[in-house]
C-alpha cells in the first residue's frame, strides 16, 4: 500500500537533488552552507526514522544554526531568459495553461478514485499521495512535451526553493513548537486563567472573552486547532454553554471561525502568511498580513455578533 | 477558587511575541520559545532536544507540498507567468478586482466541496494569480509604483487565504469540523457534522461580502 513513507522518500530525493544542484553551482556564494542545508533536510526525510528523537533534534538545531550563518543562500540556478520565455509563449500560447491543470486534476481524481480501489493507497493520506502523483505526472508531461535539459526539474526546483529560503522549514518547525507547548501544558494554564477575565453574569462580556481568546491564542499559536480545545474547554463549554445555556453547535462552529480570523493576523501561521510573501518576492515579510487585517477584524466582529445573537435563542 | 498552576511554561509565548516584534529570525525565535517553555515546565535540555526532534520528525508531512516546486519551476521556465500576464493584458474586462473576486468565489466554493488542495500559494498564486493581477493593475495604471505592484501581489495571496479559510468549514469532513465534533463528544454532547457546517455558511457569505467589498474599493 502506498502511504506516507513512499512520499517521504520521494520528498527526500527532491531535497537531495537541490543539495547536488547547489554543490555543482560554482558561482554560489554560500555553496557549502546551502548544500549542507538541503542535504540535512533530505537526510531528515530519508533517514529520520533511524536517527531517533535526540538525533532528529540535533539535526533540527543544526539546520537552524546553518540558517543563522546564511543558509541556504541564492545561487545561479540555470533557467531560461525572458527572451526565451517570450519565444516559448509565442510558440505555445494558451496551451501552456494545460500542464497547470494536471496537479489539480490529479488531486481531484485521486480524491474520488483512490477510495474505490482499497489496498492501493492509504485512505488517510489520499490528498498528499495525490499531490505527489500529480507532481510526478506533471513533471513527466512537461519533460516529454518541452524537452528541457534533463537537469531542469532539479535546477528549477532549487531556484524556487532558494527564493523561499529558510522559510521553507518554518511551518514544520512551528508545528513542532505546538507539540512542545502541549508537553509543557501551555494550553491547560491558559484555559485555567481565561475564565478569570470574565465579569460575573454578563453574556456579552463572556462572548467577547471567548471570541477574543480564540483569536488571540490563535495568533500566538498560529493555528486555530491549538486554540480551540483550550478556549472551548476554558470558556466556551463551562461559561457559555453550561453556565449561560448557549447552543454548543453555534458556539463551537462559529468560535472556530473566530479563531480563523486570528490565523489571518498571525506571523506564526507561516504557511499562509510568511511563505507566500517569500514566494512572491515581497520585500515586506508581513505584506500578506497587512493586506488581510481589515478583512480579519471585520469578520471577527461578525462572528462575535453571530454567537451573541444566535447562540442564546 | 482553585490554585493557580505554575506560569513558567508560558515563557515560550512571551519569547514568540517579543521575537516576532523585534523581527528576529523566526526559526531562532521558535527554537528559543521551545527551550523557554520546555525548561519552564521542568524538562532538561536533552529532553527538550528530544521532544523537538520527535515532533519535527512526526510533522514531516507539513513540508511534503514542497515537492511541487520543480513542476512550478518547469512551467515558469516555459513562460507560464508571461502567458498569464499577456492573456490578462489583452482582456480589458479582466481588472485586478474582477480577477480576484472570481478567484475568491472559486476558492470558497471548491473548498466548501472539500477540494482545498487544488489551489494554493505555490500551485496557483505564484504562477497564475499574482502575474495576472499584476498585469491587470499595470495595464490599467501604467504609472503604478513598485510598492503598488507589491500591494496587489500581497492582496492576491490574501484572497487565497480568505477564500480557503471561510469556505472549507462548510465541508463536512474537514479537520476543523471533526475537531469540534470530537471535542463536544468528549464532553458528552453529540452533534452531527452537518449541524456544524451549516453554521459556517453565514460567515462564508460575510467573508465574500467583506473581502469582496475591499477588492471593489481597491485602487491599483
Amino acid at each position: 500500500m502506498i502511504g506516507l513513507p513512499a512520499l517521504y522518500t520521494f520528498a527526500g530525493l527532491v531535497f537531495g537533488s537541490w543539495a547536488v544542484a547547489t554543490l555543482l553551482d560554482r558561482q554560489h556564494t554560500k555553496r557549502l552552507l546551502g548544500a549542507s542545508f538541503w542535504g540535512l533536510l533530505a537526510m531528515e526525510f530519508l533517514a529520520g526514522d533511524a536517527l531517533g528523537d535526540t538525533g532528529n533534534g540535533l539535526l533540527l538545531l543544526l539546520l537552524v544554526a546553518l540558517v543563522l550563518l546564511g543558509a541556504p543562500g541564492k545561487g545561479q540556478a540555470a533557467t531560461t531568459t525572458i527572451a526565451e520565455r517570450l519565444a516559448s509563449v509565442a510558440r505555445h500560447g494558451n496551451r501552456l495553461f494545460l500542464p497547470a491543470l494536471i496537479m489539480p486534476g490529479v488531486a481531484l481524481a485521486g480524491t474520488f478514485i483512490f477510495p474505490l480501489l482499497p489496498g492501493l493507497v492509504d485512505p488517510k493520506q489520499v490528498t498528499l499521495i495525490s499531490l505527489g502523483l500529480g507532481a510526478l505526472i506533471a513533471t513527466s508531461v512537461l519533460m516529454l512535451w518541452l524537452r528541457p535539459p534533463l537537469v531542469a526539474p532539479m535546477q528549477e526546483g532549487r531556484r524556487l526553493a532558494e527564493g523561499v529560503g529558510w522559510a521553507m522549514i518554518l511551518p514544520q518547525l512551528l508545528a513542532s513548537l505546538g507539540a512542545l507547548f502541549t508537553v509543557a501544558g501551555v494550553g491547560e494554564i491558559v484555559g485555567a486563567l481565561a475564565p478569570m477575565a470574565i465579569p460575573e453574569g454578563s453574556r456579552l462580556a463572556a462572548v467577547l472573552a471567548f471570541t477574543a481568546g480564540m483569536a488571540i491564542f490563535t495568533i500566538m499559536m498560529g493555528n486555530a486547532f491549538a486554540a480551540f480545545p483550550v478556549m472551548m474547554g476554558g470558556i466556551g463549554l463551562p461559561v457559555l454553554v453550561l453556565g449561560l445555556g448557549g447552543d454548543p453547535v453555534v458556539v463551537g462552529a462559529v468560535g472556530m471561525l473566530a479563531g480563523f480570523c486570528g490565523t489571518l493576523l498571525s506571523p506564526m501561521a507561516a504557511n499562509f502568511n510568511i511563505v507566500p510573501a517569500a514566494l512572491l518576492n515581497l520585500p515586506d515579510r508581513y505584506a500578506v498580513i497587512r493586506a488581510q487585517w481589515p478583512t480579519a477584524v471585520l469578520l471577527w466582529l461578525f462572528n462575535t455578533s453571530m454567537i451573541w445573537g444566535f447562540a442564546f435563542r | 477558587m482553585s490554585t493557580l498552576p505554575s506560569l513558567w511554561p508560558l515563557i515560550g509565548i512571551g519569547i514568540v511575541v517579543i521575537g516576532f516584534a523585534l523581527r528576529a529570525n523566526p526559526l531562532a525565535v521558535v527554537v528559543a520559545a521551545a527551550f523557554g517553555s520546555g525548561l519552564g515546565a521542568g524538562l532538561s535540555v536533552p529532553e527538550v532536544v528530544a521532544a523537538l526532534g520527535k515532533a519535527f520528525h512526526q510533522n514531516r508531512y507539513v513540508s511534503v507540498p514542497w515537492i511541487t516546486l520543480p513542476v512550478i519551476g518547469l512551467m515558469e521556465r516555459a513562460g507560464l507567468q508571461e502567458q498569464a500576464a499577456a492573456l490578462i493584458a489583452r482582456t480589458r474586462a479582466a481588472t485586478t478586482c474582477s480577477i480576484l473576486l472570481i478567484y475568491l468565489g472559486f476558492r470558497q466554493i471548491t473548498a466548501a466541496l472539500g477540494l482545498t488542495q487544488i489551489a494554493g500559494h505555490a500551485q496557483t498564486v505564484r504562477p497564475l494569480l499574482a502575474p495576472m493581477t499584476e498585469a491587470a493593475a499595470t495595464r490599467d495604471n501604467p504609472t503604478i509604483s513598485e510598492d503598488g505592484r507589491n500591494k496587489v501581489k500581497a492582496m492576491a495571496a490574501a484572497t487565497d487565504n480568505v477564500g480557503i479559510f471561510f469556505g472549507e468549514d462548510i465541508f463536512l469532513a474537514i479537520a476543523s469540523i471533526l475537531l469540534i465534533k470530537g471535542f463536544l463528544e468528549s464532553a458528552g454532547i453529540i452533534v452531527q457534522p452537518l449541524q456544524l457546517s451549516v453554521w459556517a455558511i453565514p460567515t462564508a457569505l460575510a467573508a465574500f461580502a467583506v473581502h469582496g467589498g475591499r477588492l471593489l474599493r481597491m485602487k491599483p
